[in-house]
C-alpha cells in the first residue's frame, strides 16, 4: 500500500541553513581586513602575492581531486581559505613563484594526499609556510618596513627583541600594524575585527585563541624578562604572528580538538611551545612550529578527552 | 512559577513554527473506515478479540494481551469488522490490524461507564483497561509507568508540556482548552503515587499556557509551574528532569532511578476524563501542519482514521506532497503511505512539499565540532558516524552510541549535512548484532 511518491528518510527532517562553503566564505570575509591593511601598509604587491597563492591552491585542488578520482571540491571554498591564509603568512617581498609552490605543497601534499577536506593532519597553510621557511630562508626573512617598502630591509619586532635592539616599535605601532612582518600578521587591529566577525558568526569558539594567547602572556611574563615576572608580555602578544595564528590557524577545524578540554590542551600546548621557541631558540618566532606540533597531537588529544555521557559523569548515590 | 535552575548543554535553536497555536481544536467527522493496529505502544502486541463480520461499538475492547507491558486496544467507531490484515508500518514491522467499516451511528458500547475505584490496584487496573499509553509520542503503557517497583521510591511527578518540537501545538491546546482536566488528572496521580512534588514544565515560548496553569496551580499545594528555556530538546525526558530537578538520569537508566515519573500533559488530562466518563482512549488531538497542508489545524481525530482522510479534512494539499511525517520534524517518522492510520500516540501529522524535503547533499565532515557542541548527551556524533560507516565495533563502543536519545540536534546543525542520527541508529544495530554473537 505504498505511495511511491512519498519520500521516506531518517529523522531529523529539518536542518539549519549552515553549509561548509558558507563557513569558508565567513573565514574569507574575516581575513579581508587583515589583507586590506597588509595591502595598505606594504603596497599593491601584496595583492599579487594573494592572487598567486589563492590561484595556486584552487588550481592544485582541482587537479589533485581530478587525479585522485574524487569529486571536485573547489566549490566549498576551503582552498581559497588556505591560499589566503598562506599569503597572509608570507612577507610581501616573497617571489611569486615561491608563493605559488607553497600553495601546491599545502593543497596537494598536506591536504589532498591525506584525504582532502577534514582529513589533513596539519594545517595546510601553516605547513606550507614552514616548508617555504626551511627551503628558502633568505626570501622568507626579507622583511621591509611598511613606509619604505621599495628598498630598505628591516628586522621584525620579535627579531629586534631577540637581538637586543633598544629602539623597538611602541605598542601603538604593533597594534595598528605599521611594522615589518608578514602581510597579514602585523595589524592586530585588523585581525581582531576579523576574529570578532568569526565569533559573531559562531564559526570559531574562544577556547583555543584565549588559552593560546593567555599561555604566551603568562609564560613570557614569567620568563621573558631580566628576572622572573618581569617579561614584557604585551609586546609578545602584539608582535609576530600570534594573533593571526591564535584566531585563524590554531582554530582550523581539521587540525584542532573537538571537546572543551581538548581545546584547552591545544591552546595551552601551542602557547608553551611558542614561548619556548621565542625565548630560548635561535628562531625569533615560534607560532608556526607550535601549531604544527600540536596539530599532530590532535588525534591523541581527541582520544583521551572523550567526554562522559550525560548522567554518567559521577556515580549517583 | 519558579525560575529555571539548571541549563542542559548543547541542543539546537530550532524554529518554533507554532502556526496552529491560536486555532481551536476542530472535531473531525467519522471516517468511512478505520484501521486499528494491535500494536500502538512499546511492548507486547495485542491479539484481536473480534473477527471478520462482527459488529463493534464505540469503546469496545477489540484487542488485548496477557503480558504486563502492553495496552488493550478499543474500537473508536461503531460498525462492522470488514477485515483483519497485517499492515506494514514505517518501522518495517507487519502489525495485525482490524479494519472496521463504520455505520456512522457512533453507538457507545455498554462497558463504557464512569470509573469508581477503592484502591490503587483498582485504579491501575482501570488505567490499563483504558488503553492509555504515553501520548507525547513514545507510547509507553501508562499503567506500567505508574507501577514503580517498591525499591525505587518516587518523590516527584513531572508533567511534560514543554512541546519543544517545531509545529506541534496539541499539548498547548490541551492546556488552553482543558486545563481543568489536567489539574484533575494531577490530583488523581498525586494520590496514587504519594509524591511530594508535582511540576508542570512549559517552554517560555508559550506564555499563555504558563499563565493559565500558574493561575490554576496557585490554589493547590505542591504543584509548581516551571517556565522552561525554549531550547530543543527541552522536552526530552532526561533534559526535562535535569532542567526542573537538577537530577541526571544515568545512561541506560530510567527516570524512576532518580525518583521521578514524567507524564505528557495530554496523558494526565486523559486520566481525569476517563475516570469521569469511562470512555477508553479512542481519539486524539493531532496538529496537522506543514507547507503542503491547505488549512493547518488542530484536529480531534478518531484513532484508526487513515491519514488521507485527515489531510482531506484540512482542505487537502496545496502542492505536491513529498514527505509526510507522524510527529515533529526533529524526531517524527516519515510515513510511506497515506493509508496508514492515526495512532494513540500520534501528536502531529506534517506534510511537506519539495523544498523542505531537500535538506542538502551529504559532504565530507569538516570536523567543525558543532555536533559535539549540540549533543545534549555529551556524545561525539562525528566519531560514531565515522566508525559506524566502517563497522568498526571496538572503536564504536568507546563513543557510547547507545546513550544517544536520537533528538536530531547533531544532524540539524551539521553544515556538511551528514546523516549523523541515521548512522548512530546504524551503530546501535551493529552493537546489538555484535553482542548477540
Amino acid at each position: 500500500m505504498g505511495d511511491s511518491k512519498l519520500l521516506v528518510s531518517s529523522s531529523p527532517h529539518l536542518k539549519d541553513s549552515s553549509t561548509t562553503s558558507r563557513i569558508m566564505l565567513d573565514v574569507v570575509i574575516a581575513l579581508i581586513p587583515a589583507a586590506a591593511f597588509g595591502a595598505y601598509f606594504f603596497g599593491a604587491r601584496v595583492l599579487l602575492v594573494i592572487l598567486a597563492t589563492v590561484l595556486s591552491c584552487v588550481i592544485s585542488e582541482y587537479i589533485a581531486t581530478k587525479a585522485l578520482g574524487k569529486k571536485p571540491t573547489i566549490g566549498d571554498l576551503s582552498a581559497v581559505v588556505t591560499g589566503l591564509l598562506l599569503a597572509l603568512n608570507l612577507p610581501s617581498t616573497i617571489p611569486l613563484w615561491i608563493a605559488a609552490v607553497g600553495g601546491v605543497v599545502a593543497i596537494v601534499i598536506v591536504k589532498q594526499l591525506f584525504g582532502g577536506i577534514g582529513q589533513n593532519f596539519m594545517n595546510p597553510a601553516m605547513a606550507a609556510r614552514v616548508f617555504i621557511l626551511i627551503s628558502w630562508p633568505m626570501q622568507m626573512t626579507a622583511w621591509v618596513l611598511p613606509d619604505q617598502s621599495d628598498a630598505i630591509t628591516s628586522a621584525t619586532p620579535l627579531s629586534m627583541l631577540k637581538l637586543g635592539e633598544s629602539t623597538l616599535p611602541g605598542y601603538k605601532e604593533l597594534f595598528i600594524g605599521n611594522i615589518a612582518g608578514c602581510i597579514g600578521e602585523t595589524s592586530v587591529l585588523a585581525l581582531l575585527i576579523g576574529a570578532a566577525y568569526l565569533f559573531y558568526r559562531r564559526v570559531i569558539t574562544p577556547e583555543i585563541p584565549l588559552t593560546f594567547i593567555g599561555t604566551v602572556a603568562l609564560f613570557t611574563w614569567i620568563f621573558g624578562g631580566d628576572g622572573l615576572f618581569r617579561g614584557d608580555f604585551l609586546y609578545h602578544i602584539l608582535s609576530g604572528g600570534l594573533i593571526l595564528a591564535a584566531f585563524f590557524m590554531a582554530t582550523d577545524y581539521s587540525t584542532s580538538p573537538m571537546t572543551l578540554k581538548g581545546k584547552i590542551i591545544m591552546g595551552v600546548g601551542c602557547g608553551i611551545i611558542t614561548s619556548i621557541i621565542r625565548l630560548y631558540t635561535n628562531y625569533p618566532e615560534g607560532v608556526s612550529f607550535a601549531i604544527l606540533l600540536m596539530n599532530i597531537m590532535v588525534p591523541l588529544i581527541d582520544r583521551y578527552t572523550i567526554p562522559r555521557s550525560f548522567g554518567g559523569e559521577k556515580k549517583v548515590a | 512559577m519558579a525560575l529555571l535552575r539548571n541549563i542542559f548543554k548543547g541542543g539546537a535553536a530550532v524554529p518554533h513554527r507554532k502556526n496552529t497555536a491560536q486555532k481551536e481544536t476542530l472535531k473531525m467527522n467519522v471516517p468511512e473506515k478505520v484501521i486499528i493496529p494491535m500494536l500502538q505502544h512499546i511492548g507486547a502486541p495485542c491479539e484481536p478479540l473480534v473477527k471478520k463480520g462482527d459488529t463493534v461499538k464505540v469503546g469496545q475492547i477489540i484487542g488485548n494481551s496477557d503480558k504486563f507491558v502492553s495496552a488493550p486496544v478499543h474500537s473508536s467507531v461503531s460498525g462492522t469488522v470488514t477485515n483483519i490484515v497485517p499492515v506494514l508500518f514505517p518501522g518495517g514491522m507487519q502489525v495485525t490490524s482490524v479494519e472496521i467499516t463504520t455505520d456512522g451511528m457512533q453507538e457507545v458500547h455498554e462497558s463504557v461507564k464512569p470509573i469508581s475505584y477503592s484502591s490503587n490496584k483498582e485504579l491501575l487496573e482501570a488505567i490499563r483497561q483504558s488503553g492509555l499509553v504515553g501520548l507525547g509520542g513514545a507510547g509507553f503503557p501508562t499503567h506500567v509507568k505508574l507501577s514503580p517497583p517498591p525499591d525505587k521510591p518516587v518523590d516527584t511527578l513531572i508533567i511534560n508540556a514543554a512541546e519543544c518540537e517545531p509545529y506541534i501545538t496539541s499539548d498547548y491546546r490541551e492546556i488552553i482548552e482543558n486545563s481543568g482536566n489536567i489539574i484533575g488528572g494531577i490530583n488523581i496521580l498525586k494520590e496514587l503515587l504519594k509524591v511530594k512534588n508535582v511540576y508542570i514544565g512549559i517552554e517560555d515560548n508559550k506564555p499563555e499556557a504558563i499563565k493559565v496553569m500558574t493561575h490554576l496551580a496557585e490554589k493547590i499545594d505542591d504543584i509548581k509551574v516551571i517556565k522552561l528555556r525554549s531550547r530543543y530538546p527541552q522536552g526530552a525526558e532526561k533534559m526535562l528532569i535535569y532542567s526542573i530537578t537538577g537530577r541526571k538520569v544515568p545512561p541506560g537508566k530510567l527516570p524512576l532511578d532518580v525518583g521521578v515519573i514524567v507524564m505528557n500533559v495530554n496523558s494526565v488530562s486523559f486520566v481525569s476524563e476517563y475516570i469521569k466518563t469511562g470512555m477508553p482512549l479512542i481519539k486524539k488531538r493531532v496538529t496537522v501542519d506543514g507547507s503542503a497542508v491547505k488549512n493547518p489545524s488542530n484536529v480531534e481525530i478518531l484513532i484508526g482514521t487513515p491519514l488521507k482522510d485527515v489531510f482531506d479534512f484540512c482542505g487537502g494539499f496545496n502542492s505536491e506532497v513529498h514527505k509526510v511525517l507522524m510527529g515533529g520534524p526533529m524526531m517524527g517518522i516519515a510515513q510511506h503511505s497515506l493509508n496508514l492510520p492515526v495512532m494513540k500516540y500520534t501528536n502531529a501529522l506534517l506534510a511537506f512539499g519539495k523544498e523542505e524535503t531537500e535538506t542538502g547533499e551529504e559532504s565530507p565532515c569538516i570536523r567543525c565540532g558543532r555536533c559535539v557542541y549540540a549533543c545534549p548527551m555529551n556524545l561525539m556524533p562525528l566519531y560514531i558516524n565515522l566508525h559506524a560507516l566502517k563497522e568498526n565495533i571496538d572503536e564504536l563502543e568507546k563513543y557510547k552510541p547507545n546513550d544517544c536519545i536520537e533528538c536530531g540536534s547533531c544532524s540539524y546543525v551539521c553544515p556538511a549535512k551528514r546523516h549523523l542520527v541515521q548512522s548512530i541508529r546504524l551503530a546501535k544495530a551493529q552493537l546489538r548484532k555484535a553482542a548477540a554473537k
